[in-house]
C-alpha cells in the first residue's frame, strides 16, 4: 500500500484526504494524528466500525481498505487518501445481505454483536484467499479478532456456510 | 442438537418453543447500525477522560490542573476536593454479616489512592482528543504508601488500607451445617474420619481474572431536561436508577437510565461504578451532555476484576469413598473497596461447595479482605464456579487418592434421581436433576472407556504426550432470587421480575421486561414464549426492555435470572391478558366467560364454531364501543413473579488433554459436555451460551490471569498481555443436553448463562493434573501455562502468583530425561 506524504492545507496542523468510504466519496480535513477508525466514526458518523481496545488485539474496528482488512485503529486517517475503504455499514447492496452477514446470522456467530462487525469484515478478506477452508484453518484466519461471547464455534460454522454458499453461487440456509 | 429449524410438523400446531429460531436482534448487529452508548452524540456534548492514579496505595499531596485547564478545547476539570461534599460514596447492597466493615468509597479520590487506576480528576473538552490531551497536563503529586497486595499479608493488618476501620478484613463469615443423621458438626465428623476414614486436606487458588466484555464501558449524561438522563453500558439500569438517587441525592423520579445496546458484560458490568457517578455529577454541574468511554487499557485496570480467592478445602469421608463432612474455608479479595454486591459473591458460593454430593456435615469460612488492587465483584458463576472448582477438584484427587475411578466415585456419592426433591447439606432444596442419565450420555459421546484405555498406552509406552482425563459434574443455583431468600441473606434488594403485556388494537404485541438482555437474545426467547401463549405470529411480538421510562419496573440481568424469573413474568401477565379478554370475547360472543376457551390466538365458544380472535378482541377493547359493564378499556397486564426458589441446572463435563511433558503444552484434544436445563425455548441460544460459557471456564484453566507487579501494578493491563483466547487457542466443543423439567416453574426451565463457565474449569485442570499423575503431580495452579506445567512436571514449587514469574534459564533442566515418566512406581514421585 502506499502512503501520501500528509498535505497540510488548512491550517497547520490540518490535512486534507481524498477517501471514498462505502462507496461515497469524501474530502476533509483531518489532524494528521488521527486514527482512521476515529475518522469513521467521528467525522463520518460510521459508528458501524468500534473500537474494542487500545493494542490492535481485538480486531473490532476491522474494516477493507482497497478489498483487503486492515484494523482501523492501526491507520492513520491520512494513509487512506485516495484509497476506497468498505465497512460493515457498507456491505449489503440493495438491501440484500453479504453472503458472510447472512451466515453469522444463520448460524448464530453473534451474541452481544460488538466483535462481529471486525469479525465479519475479516472473514470476508479470510475467504477470499481460501475459499474452502478447514475448521483449523478458519481458527487461525481470524485469531486477529477477539469475541468473547460465542467461544467462536458458531463463528468458525458461519464462514464456512458463507465460503461454501458462495463457493456455490448460492446463498442457502433456512429462514 | 441442531442449528436448523426445529418446530414440529403435521396436526399438532407448531410451537414456536422448542425452536432454533434465528434471533431478531441480528439485524442491526451485522449491519453496523448498533446503539452502543459510545455510537451516540448529543447536541452541545462534551467529552470526559480520566486521570488515574498510577500508584497502588499513596497519599495525595496536591492536584495542580492549572495547566490542563488552560489546553485547547478544555472546559472544565474536576477533582475530588471539588465534588467532596457531593459525591457521597458508592454503594455496596450486601452487608453480609451485620459487622461487616464497609469503608466509604469516592468516586473520585480526594485525599488517598488505594489502587493503581483510581480515579483522582476528570478533564471536561469539546473532543474526546482534547480531553485525553490534557489528562496528561494535569499534575498530581502523591505521597508513597506501602502496598499490600496479598489477602494473606494483608491480615497481618500491617499496612492499614483503610486506617479509619483499623482492620483489612471487611468481613467474617461461618456458616455451619449438619444433617439429622450427622454424627455431630463438621469438625466432629472430620475428627471421626481421623480415627476410622479419611481425611483429605487441599488448598486451591482462584486467580484473579477481568470480565473482559468486548465493548468497553461508555456513558452519557444529558441533564438538560426535566429528568436527567443517564445512557450506560450496563447490565442493571434499574438498580442503577435506584442507587443513583440513593446515594446522589437525585431524586428518582428525577432519573431515567438506558442500557441501550449493551456489548457483553458477564457480572462485568453488574456494577454502580465512579464513571456514571461522576458523568452524572460533572453533567448536572456543567448544565452540558457528557459523555466518559474508557479505553481499554483502563477497563482492565479499574473495572471489576473476579474470582481471587484462597481456598482450603478439608473432605471427610468413610475407608469406602463415602463422603461425610466438608469444610470450606475461603480468603476473598475484595480489592481497594467493597464492589456492589462486595463479600456477596464468594458468599454464594456458600450453598455450592457441596455440589452435588451428599454429606452429614459441612462448614463454610469465609473470610474478606481489603488489598491495594482493584475491587472485586461478579464474573460470569459469581461465587458459584469458585465452590465447583473446589469440591470437583478435591472429588478426582480423593478418587486418585483412592484408586478409584473418578466417576464411579461422584455416583457413590451424588443424589440419584430418585432422591429429588433432595435438601442438600447447606440447606438448598434441589427440585430435580438426574445426574445419573447426564452423566451416562456424556460418557458415551466422550468414548470414555476408550480413551482411558489410550491412556493406559501412552503411560505404558512412555509417551511425550500424555493423555489426561478430567470430570467434573456439577449442578448450580441461578435464577437469582426468592426475594425472601434474599433478605435472609442480608442483601438490600428483592429477586423478583417484571413484565407488561400491552395488546395494540391491531392485533400486535409489545412485551416490556424489566430484565437487561446484553447479548442473550431476550427478544427472541421472549417473542416465541409470548406467540405460543397468545397464538400470534413470533413476527407480531416486539419485546422492549433497558430504559427505565419504558421497562419502568426491573431488577435486570445476571444470575442467568433472565428466563426463571423474568420469563416467567412474562408468562404470568400473558396469562393477565388472556383472562381479560376472555371477558371482553364472552360479550362479543354473547356467552359466558366460563364457556369461553381460549386456543391458538382464537376465542371460542365451547361446543360451538363460534369465535373471535385475539386482534378482533383487542380492537374491541381499543374502540370501546360496547364493552360489558365495569370492563376498563384494555386487555394490556402487568405482572410481577417471584421464585419460591433457586433454579439448579446440572451437567457433566468431560475433558481429554493432551500434554506434551516437555514443553507443558495443553491441548484440549476433546470436550463434550451434557447439560441439563430443563425445558428449552429456543436451541440454537443455549447451545451458543453453552459454548461461550465453556470457553470462559476454559480460558480460566489455561490463559487467564490479572496478574501485578510487587508495587501494585497491573502487568496485564492490556490485551496484548491480558490473555482473552482467539479462536485458534480452543478446541471444538460437543454439546448436548439431558431434559430434566424444573418443577417450581410454569416452563420447566432452568438457568443456563453460567452453567458453561462453572463447569468447565474443574473440568479442563483435572484433565491436566490426571495427564501428570504419574509424576506424582496432584495440583497444577491455574493457569495451567506451559511454564507452570512444566514445572510440575520437573517436580518444582509455582510459588506465589500475585508476582510475575520469569522463567529463569538457569532452573531449566537440559537433562534428556526431563519429562519422562519417572521409573518404577507408577503412582510415586515426590511430595512437592
Amino acid at each position: 500500500m502506499s502512503v501520501k506524504p500528509w498535505r497540510r492545507r488548512v491550517g497547520e496542523f490540518m490535512s486534507r484526504i481524498s477517501v471514498t468510504v462505502d462507496g461515497v466519496s469524501y474530502q476533509d480535513d483531518v489532524e494528521p494524528r488521527t486514527l482512521l477508525v476515529h475518522y469513521l466514526r467521528e467525522q463520518l458518523g460510521k459508528t458501524g466500525t468500534v473500537v474494542g481496545c487500545d493494542t490492535s488485539n481485538c480486531g473490532a474496528c476491522t474494516v477493507h481498505l482497497d478489498g483487503r482488512s486492515v484494523k482501523s485503529c492501526s491507520l492513520l486517517a491520512v494513509q487512506t487518501d485516495g484509497h476506497e475503504v468498505t465497512t460493515i455499514e457498507g456491505l449489503s447492496t440493495d438491501g440484500e445481505l453479504h453472503p458472510m452477514q447472512k451466515a453469522f446470522h444463520e448460524n448464530h456467530a453473534l451474541q452481544c454483536g460488538f466483535c462481529t462487525p471486525g469479525m465479519i469484515m475479516q472473514s470476508i478478506d479470510f475467504v477470499q484467499d481460501n475459499p474452502s477452508p478447514s475448521d483449523e484453518e478458519v481458527r487461525h484466519g481470524l485469531e486477529g479478532n477477539l469475541c468473547r461471547c460465542t467461544g467462536y464455534q458458531n463463528i468458525v460454522k458461519a464462514v464456512q456456510a458463507a465460503a461454501s454458499a458462495t463457493a456455490a453461487g448460492t446463498e442457502g440456509g433456512a429462514r | 442438537m441442531t442449528a436448523v429449524d426445529e418446530r414440529t410438523t403435521g396436526e399438532t400446531p407448531q410451537l414456536e418453543v422448542g425452536a432454533a429460531r434465528h434471533r431478531k436482534e441480528d439485524q442491526r448487529l451485522i449491519t453496523g447500525r448498533t446503539r452502543w452508548t459510545d455510537n451516540m452524540s448529543l447536541p452541545g456534548m462534551l467529552h470526559m477522560a480520566m486521570v488515574r492514579s498510577p500508584f497502588a496505595h499513596a497519599r495525595i499531596s496536591s492536584v495542580d490542573v492549572d495547566e490542563a485547564k488552560r489546553s485547547p478545547g478544555v472546559v472544565a476539570v474536576i477533582t475530588g476536593s471539588d465534588l467532596a461534599d457531593v459525591q457521597g460514596t458508592l454503594p455496596n447492597v450486601w452487608t453480609i454479616t451485620p459487622e461487616q466493615k464497609t469503608p466509604a468509597h469516592p468516586s473520585i479520590a480526594v485525599d488517598t489512592v488505594r489502587f493503581a487506576g483510581e480515579i483522582v480528576a476528570c478533564v471536561v473538552a469539546r473532543t474526546p482528543a482534547a480531553a485525553r490531551d490534557a489528562v496528561e497536563l494535569v499534575d498530581v503529586d502523591y505521597d508513597e504508601l506501602p502496598v499490600v497486595l496479598d489477602t494473606v499479608e494483608a491480615l497481618k493488618d500491617e499496612t492499614l488500607i483503610h486506617p479509619d476501620i483499623g482492620t483489612n478484613q471487611s468481613a467474617h463469615l461461618v456458616m455451619d451445617h449438619q444433617t439429622e443423621s450427622s454424627v455431630g458438626d463438621v469438625d466432629a465428623v472430620i475428627e471421626a474420619a481421623r480415627t476410622d476414614g479419611i481425611v483429605f486436606e487441599r488448598r486451591y487458588e482462584q486467580q484473579r481474572l477481568i470480565p473482559s466484555f468486548m465493548e468497553p464501558r461508555s456513558m452519557i449524561c444529558d441533564p438538560t431536561g426535566e429528568q436527567t438522563v443517564l445512557w450506560s453500558s450496563t447490565q442493571i439500569p434499574h438498580i442503577l436508577r435506584v442507587l443513583l438517587a440513593m446515594s446522589l441525592g437525585i431524586p428518582e423520579s428525577k432519573l431515567r437510565v438506558i442500557a441501550p445496546d449493551v456489548g457483553g458484560g458477564f457480572g462485568g458490568k453488574l456494577q454502580v461504578t465512579p464513571e456514571e457517578f461522576i458523568t452524572v455529577l460533572v453533567a448536572r454541574r456543567l448544565g452540558k451532555p457528557c459523555k466518559y468511554t474508557e479505553t481499554r487499557s483502563e477497563s482492565l485496570m479499574a473495572a471489576h476484576h473476579g474470582r481471587a480467592q484462597h481456598q482450603k478445602i478439608t473432605l471427610a469421608a468413610r475407608k469406602d469413598g463415602t463422603v461425610t463432612g466438608l469444610k470450606a474455608e475461603l480468603i476473598a479479595d475484595m480489592g481497594a473497596y467493597l464492589s456492589l454486591l462486595g463479600g456477596g459473591t464468594p458468599k454464594l458460593g456458600a450453598f455450592m461447595f457441596n455440589g452435588i454430593y451428599k454429606f452429614d456435615a459441612y462448614r463454610f469460612d469465609l473470610r474478606t479482605v481489603f488489598t491495594n488492587t482493584a475491587w472485586t465483584d461478579a464474573y460470569r458463576g459469581a461465587g458459584r464456579p469458585e465452590a465447583t472448582f473446589a469440591i470437583e477438584r478435591i472429588m478426582d484427587d480423593f478418587a486418585h487418592e483412592l484408586g478409584m475411578d473418578p466417576l464411579e466415585l461422584r455416583a457413590k456419592n451424588w443424589i440419584t434421581h430418585e432422591e429429588f426433591p433432595f435438601t442438600s447439606v447447606a440447606g438448598l432444596e434441589y427440585d430435580s436433576g438426574n445426574y445419573e442419565a447426564a452423566t451416562a450420555k456424556a460418557k458415551e459421546l466422550f468414548g470414555y472407556d476408550e480413551l482411558r484405555r489410550e491412556q493406559e498406552r501412552r503411560r505404558a509406552d512412555n509417551d511425550q504426550v500424555q493423555l489426561g482425563i478430567g470430570v467434573s459434574t456439577f449442578t448450580e443455583m441461578c435464577g437469582l432470587a426468592p426475594s425472601r431468600t434474599l433478605g435472609a441473606l442480608a442483601y438490600a434488594a428483592g429477586g423478583w421480575e417484571h413484565a407488561s403485556i400491552r395488546m395494540l388494537p391491531t392485533g400486535t404485541v409489545e412485551v416490556v421486561t424489566g430484565v437487561t438482555p446484553h447479548g442473550q437474545g431476550h427478544e427472541t426467547a421472549w417473542s416465541q414464549i409470548v406467540a405460543d401463549r397468545l397464538g400470534v405470529p413470533f413476527e407480531n411480538v416486539e419485546v422492549l426492555h433497558g430504559d427505565t421510562q419504558i421497562a419502568h419496573k426491573g431488577l435486570d440481568t445476571y444470575g442467568s435470572r433472565s428466563l426463571v424469573v423474568g420469563g416467567i413474568a412474562v408468562v404470568k401477565a400473558v396469562e393477565k391478558v388472556i383472562e381479560k379478554a376472555t371477558v371482553v370475547a364472552a360479550h362479543m360472543l354473547e356467552a359466558s366467560p366460563g364457556d369461553i376457551e381460549f386456543a391458538e390466538g382464537r376465542f371460542s365458544v365451547r361446543g360451538t364454531d363460534q369465535s373471535k380472535t385475539l386482534a378482533e378482541v383487542a380492537w374491541a377493547a381499543f374502540d370501546a364501543h360496547d364493552l360489558p359493564d365495569g370492563v376498563e378499556p384494555s386487555l394490556d397486564a402487568d405482572a410481577a413473579f417471584d421464585p419460591d426458589t433457586f433454579s439448579y441446572p446440572h451437567g457433566t463435563h468431560l475433558c481429554a488433554v493432551d500434554v506434551d511433558t516437555e514443553t507443558g503444552e495443553v491441548t484440549i484434544a476433546k470436550y463434550v459436555c451434557v447439560d441439563d436445563i430443563g425445558k428449552v425455548i429456543n436451541p440454537m441460544i443455549v447451545e451458543g451460551q453453552v459454548h461461550g460459557g465453556l470457553v470462559q471456564g476454559i480460558s480460566q484453566a489455561l490463559f487467564e490471569e490479572a496478574v501485578y507487579d510487587e508495587s501494585g501494578t497491573l502487568v496485564t493491563g492490556s490485551f496484548v498481555d491480558y490473555l482473552v483466547p482467539s479462536a485458534p487457542d480452543l478446541p471444538h466443543l460437543t454439546t448436548d443436553r439431558t431434559e430434566t423439567p424444573a418443577t417450581t416453574n410454569e416452563l420447566g426451565v432452568k438457568g443456563v448463562g453460567e452453567a458453561g463457565t462453572i463447569a468447565s474449569t474443574p473440568a479442563v485442570v483435572n484433565a491436566v493434573v490426571d495427564a501428570l499423575r504419574p509424576w506424582g503431580v496432584d495440583d497444577v495452579p491455574m493457569p495451567c501455562s506451559p511454564h507452570r506445567v512444566w514445572q510440575a512436571v520437573q517436580g518444582r514449587s509455582v510459588g506465589e502468583r500475585t508476582v510475575t514469574q520469569p522463567v529463569n534459564p538457569e532452573t531449566m533442566q537440559t537433562d534428556g530425561s526431563s519429562g519422562q515418566l519417572p521409573t518404577g512406581d507408577a503412582t510415586g514421585g515426590d511430595d512437592r
